[in-house]
């Protein structure tokens, strides 16, 4: 079971809570103070992503985050309800059947992918039937154990 | 925190300071604010990211779409940013050669290409 599971509304203004949950429980976990803010915007490109996507296929159930403390990495996964549709390309065929404004989220989408594949070592971005998943890892300190 | 804009005229740049963060939820401001800009005549735009704690790439899709309307009207849009979080979305998205990037608005000002 995920230490923390987060579902939310896919809507925009709640992408802000995802980022601050996701920054306190990998600082709790042990993650490197200096690659927060990593974490924080890695995870934050994951759920922007998400909720476009929910937004442009219409879809009402809520986007899922995971955050799993192991014991020496902390993992974030982030499920998005597009059943096998979250490539790149899937969104851009969506872009180029509803017009221009579909067409800039679809930009988005893709940037927000080069943020996370810049930023992240360990990442992993998945379609299934049931929805699309990015994954993303950092180690995490023993230092950091409550004694 | 939300997103602060506030606008001034130095010579004939326009110098939008932005705070806050600049994410999905807060783009759509920006992207208003520099299309009303552009719309009113003002073509060369000076960023001024200094208050920004938080930039992810909708924020920069909306810079690159502010730079693709100023040069339609042979305009410029210059970043002031000394931040080193910030600069690495640039670094890392390669927009640090689309954009010229300023240590302070009174260099991005004066400068010229």
């Amino acid at each position: 079971m995920a230490t923390v599971e987060l579902r939310f509304s896919a809507l925009p203004e709640h992408v802000r809570t995802a980022r601050l949950v996701a920054a306190a429980v990998a600082r709790r976990a042990g993650v490197d103070e200096a690659v927060l803010d990593e974490v924080r915007l890695a995870v934050g490109e994951a759920c922007s992503r998400a909720v476009g996507l929910h937004e442009s296929h219409d879809i009402a159930s809520p986007v899922r985050v995971l955050l799993i403390e192991d014991e020496k990495k902390f993992s974030i996964e982030v499920g998005d309800g597009v059943p096998g549709g979250t490539t790149a390309a899937g969104a851009r065929g969506a872009g180029e059947a509803e017009g221009a404004a579909e067409s800039d989220a679809e930009g988005e989408d893709e940037m927000g992918l080069a943020v996370i594949s810049g930023l992240v070592d360990d990442v992993e971005v998945t379609a299934g039937e049931e929805g699309g998943m990015i994954r993303m890892s950092w180690p995490t300190t023993t230092a950091a154990t409550i004694p | 925190m939300d997103l602060s804009l506030s606008t001034r005229t130095v010579g004939d740049r326009t110098v939008v300071e932005v705070g806050g963060e600049i994410d999905v939820y807060t783009a759509p401001k920006l992207r208003e604010q520099l299309v009303e800009l552009v719309n009113d005549g003002s073509y060369h735009l000076v960023v001024d990211m200094e208050r920004v704690d938080f930039l992810d790439s909708t924020g920069l899709g909306v810079l690159v779409g502010g730079l693709k309307r100023v040069r339609a009207h042979e305009g410029s849009l210059r970043l002031v940013c000394n931040q080193e979080r910030i600069l690495k979305i640039f670094r890392i998205t390669g927009l640090t050669k689309v954009f010229p990037i300023h240590t302070s608005v009174d260099e991005a000002v004066a400068a010229t290409d």
